[in-house]
This record gives structure tokens, sequence and C-alpha cells, in this order.
């Protein structure tokens, strides 16, 4: 008979913890519990969320939710990619209530993610990322993600006019697809400026290595490179080790003109605010959710930093027109007739690769003009 | 920018200018461990000042607008932790290494909690010394950019190597990391001296942070450190507790660090992750050819935990 009054540990947990919050929160915000938010969204960013890069994009983001009305947000920084990302996302959703949780980094989709969609059937879960698959992954799953290769493009195109030694540097953290693609498209915006300019590319291994990353900069300086860009997680330190150097940067994730107003030339950057409202308009009309998003910049999911001060009249100008031209739609960046730096043919003649292009995802080369390799 | 084609040249010279530049809180943290080792005891918890030592460094820079300031605010509070652990550390059946690992993670976490509004804005600069003035090819004069802490590392790993052997205070600390027993018999009191010298080397290991902050890489993240106090531990057992090879140690770690970037920037890019390993297996191979199965390492205090 006292079967129905036995309660696991953690069940009374929950009860208790989840009573003592509603309580407090009824007690000390009586106004806000009396308009109780109709939807709460949860972020979880895996470093601090304003590092100047990937984090903050996607902090910037969750912010601009804030005053959208009936919504509330909220947000843990410096998760790891362990299985502490699953109880982050409990508590999420047991003590603050969300029913959309956007875990933005890559490492949190298996297996975290999945135990969690499992788990709690009825919240949404939005990875960031491509890895959701409708034959593999539940309907309460889901990835959306953006091109930003174009942007690196865009990138190439003012580095490409406002080099005078012809040498462009790249700090990388790993030669993955997506790094790949962004370090082509940096060399091959440069290129359509002047098709003898050449990007030297350094990895660093990791994705957060400040120390290397700051050597890296000064060694591809060394060799003569006066523009830099990278893709790293947080770019502060390449930013402000190129600065301090008197090269010239092009941004990346997030807006690094801050760091070196004069320097800095341009930036390609995410824009998570408009991919977010997306998903909370949804929500709040009651319509299911995408389950496979992805955009680039003409969809609005990429956007450019403003140009700096140093850049010139006939960069300004080409700039302009191939942003013009990418915003109809259909631009390529790999288009035939094309080599990788190790002379095989990645394009024909005619050729030509789409930024939704699946080949363009298994991205294994570094293109003719790039120093660099991949192992 | 005026640029200079230097070639191949930029690996040495790299490997030069990497070591000045990454070396300065190895050796700060290395000699602030040696004092603490040759007093008998071993603080692990270096990381973790390293780490609160950069914050503090960065948020007193910010809010005073002094990077000398900062660097005192380092010191002070790596003087702190260092104080703590001894003080620890000085009751009966304490273990210096646990004791060391909580105060790393206490450190870290406390570093992150007080950090957090310090990401965003810039602090000033700590001032470098252009001794490469005399050149006109500008990768010379980066490389030769020698920070003052650099200098005043040097000078210190020095002057301790002179203090070891020929003060008073150098005698004190060896005889009481050498044997309690015998500097009880000399009227001293071990647990004051290692309570000390724990503290002066969390004052240094604390301005080796002030250093990663407030000059290079120069900006307070929570992954500056990326493990290099926990390094610098290790290079003080590899320098056999001698200041001058902590130094040594500290320079090699620095060029042999730079060389992996140096490298791809030249062209030599196969193989890179095999470059950035090049410090630790030069690490493991001098180990290997200086152990002896006959005898203890030589030169280690024999009051250490690791030793007795």
């Amino acid at each position: 008979m006292t079967g129905k009054f036995m309660l696991s540990r953690r069940d009374l947990l929950k009860t208790s913890a989840a009573g003592a919050a509603f309580g407090l929160a009824s007690a000390a915000f009586p106004i806000r519990a009396a308009r109780a938010a109709a939807a709460t969204v949860g972020f979880i960013y895996v470093g601090p969320k304003d590092d100047y890069g990937y984090n903050q994009a996607h902090a910037e983001g969750a912010a601009s939710l804030k005053g959208v009305e009936g919504i509330s947000i909220v947000e843990e920084e410096n998760v790891p990619e362990t299985v502490d990302v699953q109880k982050t996302m409990e508590s999420m959703i047991n003590l603050d209530g969300a029913s959309l949780i956007f875990p933005t980094s890559f490492g949190y989709f298996d297996p975290h993610m999945l135990a969690m969609c499992a788990k709690f059937p009825d919240v949404q879960f939005r990875h960031c990322g491509g890895m959701w698959n409708k034959d593999k992954h539940p309907m309460n799953a889901g990835s959306y993600f953006g091109y930003i290769g174009m942007g690196q493009y865009l990138n190439g195109v003012v580095a490409g006019h406002t080099t005078k030694s012809k040498k462009l540097g790249f700090v990388a953290a790993k030669p993955i697809p997506q790094v790949l693609l962004n370090v082509n498209s940096f060399l091959l915006g440069a290129r359509s400026v002047d098709p003898a300019i050449t990007c030297q590319v350094i990895f660093t291994g990791e994705w957060s290595l400040a120390v290397k990353e700051a050597e890296a900069t000064n060694a591809l300086i060394d060799q003569g490179a006066d523009v830099v860009t990278c893709h790293v997680d947080s770019p502060k330190v390449v930013v402000e080790t190129a600065a301090g150097r008197g090269a010239f940067i092009c941004g990346y994730h997030a807006n690094q003109s801050p760091l070196a107003p004069e320097k800095y030339l341009t930036g390609a950057e995410w824009n998570w605010a408009k991919v977010y409202k997306m998903f909370v308009d949804d929500l709040i009309a009651g319509k299911p959710l995408p389950n496979f998003t992805r955009g680039g910049l003409a969809d609005g999911f990429v956007k450019m930093s403003p140009l700096g001060p140093a850049v010139g009249e006939a960069a300004r100008k080409q700039f302009d027109a191939t942003l013009a031209e990418m915003m109809k739609g259909g631009f390529s960046v790999i288009k035939g007739p094309l080599k990788s730096n190790k002379g095989a043919v990645v394009a024909t003649e005619g050729q030509a690769f789409v930024e939704t292009a699946i080949e363009l995802e298994s991205m294994d080369y570094l293109v003719e003009g790039v120093v660099g390799s991949t192992a | 920018m005026e640029t200079t084609d230097i070639g191949l040249w930029g690996v040495p010279l790299a490997m030069l200018g990497g070591a000045i530049r990454v070396s300065t809180p190895f050796i700060f943290v290395s000699l602030g461990e040696a004092i603490t080792e040759r007093s008998g005891r071993i603080n692990l918890g270096l990381e973790g000042t390293l780490v609160f030592g950069a914050m503090s460094a960065y948020a007193v820079a910010v809010m005073t607008g002094s990077p000398w300031l900062g660097l005192l605010a380092a010191a002070v509070a790596g003087l702190c932790f260092g104080l703590f652990h001894g003080w620890i550390c000085k009751f009966p059946k304490v273990n210096d290494i646990a004791i060391g690992i909580a105060l790393m993670l206490f450190g870290t976490g406390l570093a992150f909690f007080f950090g957090k509004p310090f990401i965003q804005p810039s602090a000033p600069d700590l001032p470098a010394i252009p001794f490469g003035a005399w050149s006109d090819i500008p990768q010379v004069q980066a490389a030769l950019n020698v920070n003052v802490l650099f200098l005043i590392g040097a000078a210190l790993a020095v002057f301790l190597w002179w203090a070891f052997r020929n003060t008073r205070v150098g005698l004190i600390v060896r005889v009481v990391g050498d044997s309690a027993d015998a500097a009880r018999a000399m009227g001293l009191n071990p647990n004051t001296v290692r309570l000390l010298a724990t503290g002066v080397g969390g004052a240094l290991a604390g301005i080796g942070g002030a250093y990663l902050s407030l000059y290079y890489p120069g900006s307070w993240t929570e992954r500056i450190s990326s493990g290099q106090g926990l390094m610098a531990v290790a290079l003080v057992i590899f320098a056999r507790w001698n200041p001058l090879g902590c130094f040594a140690a500290a320079l090699l770690f620095g060029g042999a660090g730079a060389l992996g970037p140096a490298l791809q920037s030249v062209g030599v890019t196969q193989g890179y992750y095999l470059f950035y390993a090049a410090p630790y297996i030069l690490t493991l191979i001098i180990m290997i050819a200086t152990s002896s199965p006959s005898r203890t390492l030589a030169g280690a205090p024999g009051e250490l935990s690791i030793t007795k």
C-alpha cells in the first residue's frame, strides 16, 4: 500500500526542485509569472559566448530573440561535448521548461542530443551542423547550417585588391571539408582579382589554441603574407596578432572590427538571428519546425561585416558587384577548369558546383595556388 | 607594410622568435615551481595560478589602464594561491599533490567566473624592447622584439641559480627540501620555509599568467593557457631542479613549439601533427637518455613526495 508513495530519488529531487523553482519564481516575479512565456528556448554553447567567434555568433542570434513576445531564453556556455551536455539539456527541459533546444556545437549531436530526443519526445531539438538524416534520426531532432564559403570568397576579393605582396595567409584549425572550402574560396576570391596571388595555409590542429594561433599568424607574416584570415573558434588572437604586425585582416564567424578598426577589411559572419527567428516564428504559430534547414548569403544565413576604411575604391566596386551576383543565387565558387595544388583535376571545363552541391561536403583538396597540405 | 622574402631563413628565425615569445610563461612557472620543489613540496596547482594570474592581470589592466598594475595584481593573486597551498599542506597527513590538483581546478574555475566580463575589452600590453632595430628586415625586427618579462625571467634564473648555492636563504630552502629532520635540528621550521617557498612560487606563476594575457598572445580567453602550467611543472623535473636548466628547457619548448607553424609557412606541410608533437618527443628522449636504474634522479630534493 505504500507503493503509491514510493518515489525514486531522482523523481523526488525533480519534483521538489520543480516545486521550489515554481515557488521561487512566483514569489519573486509575480508579474512575469502572470504573463507566463508561451515557450522557452534553450541555447547551449561549447565555449564562452563572447569569444568574438563561433559562440558569439550564436549568442548574438539568441540575444536577438529577447524582444519576441511570448518567448523566453535560457543559455548555458562552456558546456563540454560530453555527458555534461545531456545534463544541461535535462535541466533546461525539467527546470526551465524549454520546449525547443539549440545545442550549437558539432559534437553535441551524437550520442548526446539523440539520447535526449528519445527521452523527451515532446521537446524539439535543432542542432547546428548537417547531421540529421530522416531515415536514421527521430523527427523531434533536426539540423540547421549555413554555407559561409561565399563569404570567404568575398573576403578573398577584398584581400586580393588590398595585398601588395600577392601572398595571403590563412590560419586554419583542422583539414575538414568546411575548413578546406573556406581556404579554397578565400584564394579563388583573391584570384578573381589577380591570378598570381597565392595563399599560405597553416593548420593548428585544434579549434582553440591561443599560443599556436599567434605563432601561426607570425609565421605567415614572416613569410610575407599581408592579409590574413582564419577559421578557428575564436579569431580574436589571430586578429590582434596580425594587426600588431601591421597586416590586414578578414574576419570570420562574427564581426571582429572593434579589435582592429584600421586593419579590418571585411568579414564573413553568421547571421543566426535570422535562422532562430524563423524557428521561433514557426513555434509561436504552432507549425511543425523544419527538420533540415540550410542557407547561404542569398538566404540571409550569412552576412558580411561592413567594409573597413582600408578598402579601396576598386575593391569596393568588385565586392558590391560580386555580392549582387551572389544574391541572385546560383553562384559557384568552385568551377572548372580547376586543379588541386597536387595537380589533380577537381573540376573540368564547364563544370560548376553551386554551394549546395553535395560534392563540396566531401572536399579533401586544396586548390592550385594554396600553399599547404591537408595531412 | 614592407616585406622581405626570407624564404627558409624563416624557420630558424621563427624558432628563435618563438623561443623568446612562447617561453616566458614556462620560465616563470618553472622557476616558481623549482623554488617550491627545492623546499620539499610539489605544487601542481600552478596551472590554476597561471590562468587566474592571466585573468587578474587582464582585468586590472583593463580597469586601471596600466599593465604594470595588472602584473602586480597577478603576482599578488599568485602569492595568495601559493600561500593557501602552503598553509593547507602544513597540516599533518595532507597530500600536497592532491591539494595541488584541487587548487588547479579551483584556480581555473574562479578565473572563468571572474573573467567573464573581461573577454571582450582590450587591455594595454606590457612593453617590449626592440632589440632588432639594427636590422632592416621586418621579420628580424619582429623576432627580436623582446618583452621585458623575458629579460627579467632570464636574470631571475641566473640569480636563483647563484642564490641556491651562495646565500643563506638558498641554503635554508635546500636543507628543508633535503631533510626536514636536519632542518629542525638546525632550529628551522620546515613548514614556514615551505609556506614562503610555495608563496613565492605562486607569485612567479601569476606573473607568467600576466605575460600570457598582457603580451603574448595578449588577450584573456578561457583557453589561454592550454596546459602550459602543467607542462612547466614537468619541465622542472626535466631540468633537474636547476634554475638555469629551467630556463634552457623553457627556451627549448618555446622554440620547438614554433617549429610546426614555421615549417608549414615555408611549405613543409606534410605531417604537421608530428611536428606539433616535437617538444614532447624530445622530452621523452631526454628523459630516457638520462635515466638510470641504479640511482635516483640527480638533483632531486630528498623530501619531495615523488622521490621519497
